[in-house]
């Protein structure tokens, strides 16, 4: 029995599409940690890297022979297992996030007349499915902090563990709002509900419209655990938290993860409040949709970047106070909000 | 080809829940528990339950476990590394792990757990979400209202414990001080 040909050609533009989006999501952390040092230099009024290639644009690639080349050490008494694990454990969430995100539309491809959409799925549990799944990541970080049998290490872990699940509430609650106003669990409906217009985005749905997108970034900020939630990994006292004793590629998996959480955030913040790949308004002039959506995700991880180089750290009580205390009360009286409006 | 996949995540839980009782680590026992987990929500996709096996990784793999993990890290596992595993219970837990395989056994056999599905069409599943929605608020209103309120009791109770301890330990344990 031979399966028909159509069946073949979907199969295989899946594993294509889904080999793409790994790709791209593998060599996005290199510009992206140019980027990051680059806009540190100029917030902190300094050139930032310089010296190898102009303007230091090849400084990521000798990072990332740095790592390759570097011993991979596992600390005496770790738990060896666990110790390998948990950076894969900490990167396979992030990319099975990309499962479910839309990037724009279906259109045609020309020449062959077949339809392609632009996301590997879409689940009509997209939200649920990327919440779920983000979640999993800190488990990288509970397991490497613990298996590396440090002090700083466990207390890292710790401190993750203790900020997902607090942060995590927040979170779903602001993504609670969306879907209560798009109507729709799937990512590629809510983008369609707020098409049209910039005044028909999220983000301008008033009054409750801004006060999810700020629970969303502030949950987002923690999730992905950068500054000023970044207590996981705090300088400060914990030397370098749940990856003090990793090096080398293990190291790197694990910077790759908290890169991609950053475009995740940023991503789902596009597609949620400000319209996905919708354009702003009406341009006479062909722009592809993707043009917008690339814009305004890159818009957002600069946002993230300029918090990072702006903002001093919280303390870790001041966390557990901002999460308890301030967003999940704002969030249920918005939910109340929110519920009101769309039945009125 | 579903029953190929069916079987993989079937003998991946199995495997990984006789793992997460052998394990001599406390630690390494909740990493199998979340495999677990984790093969039980890829069974409700295959049954079709794609809203089922999002919750269950999102409760019990994304919050329950991490909860877990929480208070097993606090613990000092290194040391006690649970030397004696079946505390003395090992002629009464046989007993009653042959007694459940009997019983389910013959459940099985006698075709009294296998139902046969109901009508079903692709339709109606792309809007499981939807469906489900509408029975929790609709046709099981009140058992959904009951068992809501007993969370609530649940919560309010933690907050309670906690408050107690809090006014006789005058402070020493502050969840804060992490």
């Amino acid at each position: 029995m031979m399966p028909d040909i159509s069946i073949i050609l979907e199969t295989l533009l899946i594993v294509v599409k889904a080999f793409i989006v790994t790709m791209v999501l593998f060599v996005m952390p290199l510009p992206l940690t140019w980027l990051e040092r680059k806009i540190a230099g100029h917030i902190q009024v300094r050139l930032g890297p310089w010296r190898v290639g102009p303007h230091g644009v090849l400084q990521p690639f000798a990072d990332m022979i740095k790592l390759i080349l570097k011993e991979d050490i596992l600390p005496y008494k770790a738990d060896r297992f666990l110790f390998v694990l948990a950076p894969v454990l900490s990167m396979v969430p992030a990319f099975a996030v990309y499962a479910a995100i839309p990037f724009g539309e279906s259109f045609k491809i020309p020449g062959i007349e077949r339809e392609m959409t632009l996301y590997l799925t879409d689940m009509n549990v997209g939200v649920l499915y990327i919440l779920a799944v983000s979640g999993l990541g800190v488990y990288g970080m509970i397991f490497g902090g613990w298996a590396s049998n440090s002090k700083y290490a466990l207390l890292g872990g710790l401190r993750s563990s203790a900020q997902m699940i607090s942060y995590e509430i927040a979170l779903s609650f602001a993504s609670i709002g969306v879907v209560m106003m798009a109507n729709s669990l799937s990512l590629v409906d809510i983008v369609k509900a707020q098409g049209g217009s910039l005044l028909n985005w999220n983000i301008f749905y008033l009054p409750v419209g801004p006060i999810w997108f700020a629970v969303f970034m502030i949950g987002g900020f923690a999730e992905s655990s950068r500054i000023p939630f970044d207590l996981p990994e705090d300088e400060g006292t914990l030397s370098s938290g749940f990856h003090t004793e990793y090096s080398g590629m293990k190291f790197a998996f694990f910077m790759l993860a908290e890169y991609i959480a950053m475009v995740t955030i940023s991503v789902l913040s596009v597609i949620m409040f400000f319209g996905g790949w919708n354009a702003p308004f009406n341009i006479p002039l062909p722009i592809p949709p993707i043009f917008w959506f690339v814009g305004k995700v890159a818009f957002f991880i600069y946002v993230f970047m300029w918090v990072r180089f702006t903002l001093p750290r919280y303390r870790y009580d001041q966390l557990m106070n901002i999460g308890w205390k301030i967003l999940i009360p704002v969030s249920l009286v918005n939910i109340l909000l929110t519920g009101f409006m769309r039945i009125g | 080809m579903e029953q190929l996949f069916f079987y993989i995540f079937a003998i991946t839980a199995v495997v990984a829940a006789i793992l997460v009782v052998s394990m001599r680590n406390a630690i390494h026992s909740a990493f199998f528990l979340i495999v677990c987990l984790l093969q039980v929500a890829a069974i409700f996709v295959l049954l079709r339950s794609p809203f089922l096996a999002a919750v269950q990784v999102f409760i019990y793999v994304g919050a329950v476990m991490v909860l877990f993990l929480f208070a097993v890290l606090v613990l000092d596992v290194g040391k006690e590394a649970f030397r004696e595993h079946m505390h003395s219970q090992s002629v009464p837990s046989l007993v009653m792990v042959a007694a459940l395989l009997v019983i389910m056994g013959f459940m099985m056999f006698s075709g009294k757990l296998t139902v046969p599905p109901g009508a079903y069409n692709e339709a109606a599943l792309a809007k499981n979400t939807e469906v489900i929605g509408r029975a929790v608020y609709t046709k099981f209103v009140f058992p959904f209202e009951v068992v809501s309120l007993l969370l609530l009791i649940a919560l309010i109770g933690a907050v309670v414990l906690v408050m107690r301890e809090r006014g006789k330990g005058a402070d020493r344990n502050k969840p804060e001080d992490i």
